[in-house]
């Protein structure tokens, strides 16, 4: 249940029969009940052919069907770890925050840091930033890797970053240059927010976020490890709380 | 084409002090503040308050400095080449180009709220467009301790206008607008405008009227720079400057979180000139001394 979309998995028996996606919007219940539906219909199943429904995210209480829950830390970890048992490091990237786990070899949690507290480290900040250069979200990462020059931001806040990027725009940098700044810039956050938590190998990069290549880039750069992303890194969450009643959580 | 309205745009003045007659005078000085989002300019004679003007930063500092200065000589006869020390303040500070010294805002501004309210001030609270600062001082306006946030618009005037924008109300009535409520909400999110402006726009859905929004933005923005002035631990007098001083919503909540009363504005002068005042008051020290060693 994150802060911009619903995501949803069904498994049996530790396989993925369903997954989909719907935005949160202003009804995040109604929302939670219609794509609930619709994964039963995918998958093929009644509503009492599953045995539990774990929440987690942001708005894990407003899931009206949901039998328990679990932190949104708790299920990156075992997400993370089902998809890529080699990890020990979920960094999630999500629109309103963002966190780094370290889980043990068993998906269990261990430790964990998260902001939620300031847009520049999620990825409202990217979408604030493709606004301001007038391109659109899915562009902003494939556009930055085009980049031909290292400049940096001074502006650590979005807001203060919207009128630092019209600076630059004005001052005729490249927008490729200004997107890879970006790029830059949230990587940086998040990298100094994982270092207090200390970076252990594998590490996945979940959360929707992820998807963004220019985003990826940077992170590799400033953390100085590859990543793993999976090919659907915003269900990582997802597949995390599904696997919680199996995992005795 | 209908241009949208520009809600968040505070009106631009200058103002002449009816006292005295420049020509006489033993020495004119003036303080050019060059802030992240207005420049004022701060012409004092013989250390008195004569004229002044307040503008919108541009794209570039020196030409903001240029304009503000040239605003505030308008209609004295009175030239450049007539002020004797200029000092620059101000995040710009350093490119004002006709400056003699720049000097912090911080040490500015304590200077300035000592000369407006007197010796008595031991606090002030400065609410600028991308920054605010909890600035402890003495009796003689010198700065002993401050804290103070720039690297986030929760607190300043930029977090304002976005706020002023998104409901559609003019700056300069969000304030006594938000006090329009019967009941004070709860506040949106203290820590970062972006999340607030987002909170905001959920309890528009919800159909929550535009005072009692801007009521919960106001005092999301009372509590945050409250935090400040506790960990300065304040003491009275306490003053606001800066151009959120001129919001009565945010400066009667953070007198109602603090439980502290602040000093009234002076009459005939602005809150977002007293870091110009106490750059003016330096450059007639700094004038006197240079006289005195030639």
């Amino acid at each position: 249940m994150g802060s911009k979309n619903i995501k949803a998995a069904i498994l049996k028996n530790g396989q993925v029969l369903a997954r989909g996606l719907i935005p949160s919007g202003f009804e995040q219940r109604a929302a939670a009940e219609k794509i609930f539906n619709e994964l039963l219909e995918k998958a093929d199943v009644s509503r009492d052919d599953i045995d539990h429904i774990v929440a987690t995210g942001a708005g894990k209480d407003v899931a009206p069907y949901a039998n328990s829950e679990i932190s949104m830390m708790g299920a990156d970890a075992l997400g993370g770890t089902f998809l890529f048992p080699s990890a020990r490091t979920v960094i999630d990237v999500g629109a309103e925050a963002g966190r780094a786990v370290r889980c043990d070899g068993k998906g269990r949690m261990v430790d964990f840091v998260v902001n939620e507290k300031c847009a520049a480290g999620a990825g409202t900040f990217i979408e604030a930033m493709a606004r301001a250069l007038e391109v659109k979200l899915e562009q902003i990462g494939p556009l930055s890797l085009k980049a031909e020059k290292v400049i940096s931001m001074n502006a650590q806040c979005t807001i203060f970053a919207e009128s630092e990027v019209v600076s630059l725009i004005h001052e005729k940098t490249s927008k490729a240059d200004i997107a890879r700044a970006i790029h830059d810039a949230i990587a940086n956050r998040i990298t100094s927010m994982t270092r207090r938590l200390g970076i252990q190998r594998d590490v996945v990069l979940a959360g929707g976020v992820a998807k963004n290549v220019g985003f990826v880039s940077s992170l590799q750069r400033t953390l100085a490890v590859d990543l793993l992303v999976p090919e659907e890194p915003e269900f990582v969450g997802a597949l995390g709380a599904a696997l919680a009643p199996q995992k005795g959580n | 084409m209908k241009m949208k309205k520009e809600y968040w745009r505070w009106p631009e003045y200058r103002r002449t002090v009816p006292r005295k007659d420049w020509a006489g005078a033993e020495v004119v000085t003036a303080g050019v503040d060059v802030g992240a989002v207005s420049s004022k300019a701060v012409i004092m004679v013989d250390g008195d308050l004569y004229a002044y003007s307040i503008m919108r930063t541009g794209s570039s500092s020196p030409d903001s400095a240029n304009k503000a200065m040239n605003w505030a000589l308008e209609g004295t006869g009175m030239k450049l080449e007539d002020i004797r020390y200029v000092v620059g303040t101000g995040y710009g500070r350093v490119n004002v180009p006709f400056a003699n010294r720049a000097i912090t805002e911080i040490t500015c501004h304590a200077r300035g709220a000592n000369y407006i309210w007197g010796p008595t001030v031991r606090t002030i609270l400065d609410m600028g467009g991308q920054d605010c600062k909890a600035i402890r001082c003495d009796e003689r306006g010198k700065v002993t301790a401050f804290l103070m946030n720039d690297k986030c618009a929760a607190g300043t005037g930029r977090g304002m206008e976005v706020i002023a924008d998104l409901l559609s109300v003019p700056i300069e009535e969000v304030g006594a607008m938000s006090l329009k409520v019967e009941k004070e909400p709860e506040p949106v999110s203290s820590t970062c405008v972006v999340f607030a402006k987002s909170e905001a726009v959920g309890l528009l859905r919800k159909g929550w009227p535009k005072e009692m929004v801007l009521a919960a933005f106001c005092s999301a923005m009372a509590n945050r720079v409250a935090e400040l002035l506790k960990r300065v631990s304040m003491e009275k007098d306490f003053v606001i400057t800066g151009g959120i001083a001129k919001n009565v919503g945010i400066v009667k909540r953070v007198e109602d979180v603090i439980g502290l009363k602040a000093l009234p504005m002076k009459e005939g002068l602005d809150p977002m000139i007293a870091g110009g005042i106490g750059a003016g008051l330096f450059a007639m020290d700094l004038y006197e001394r240079e006289r005195k060693v030639a």
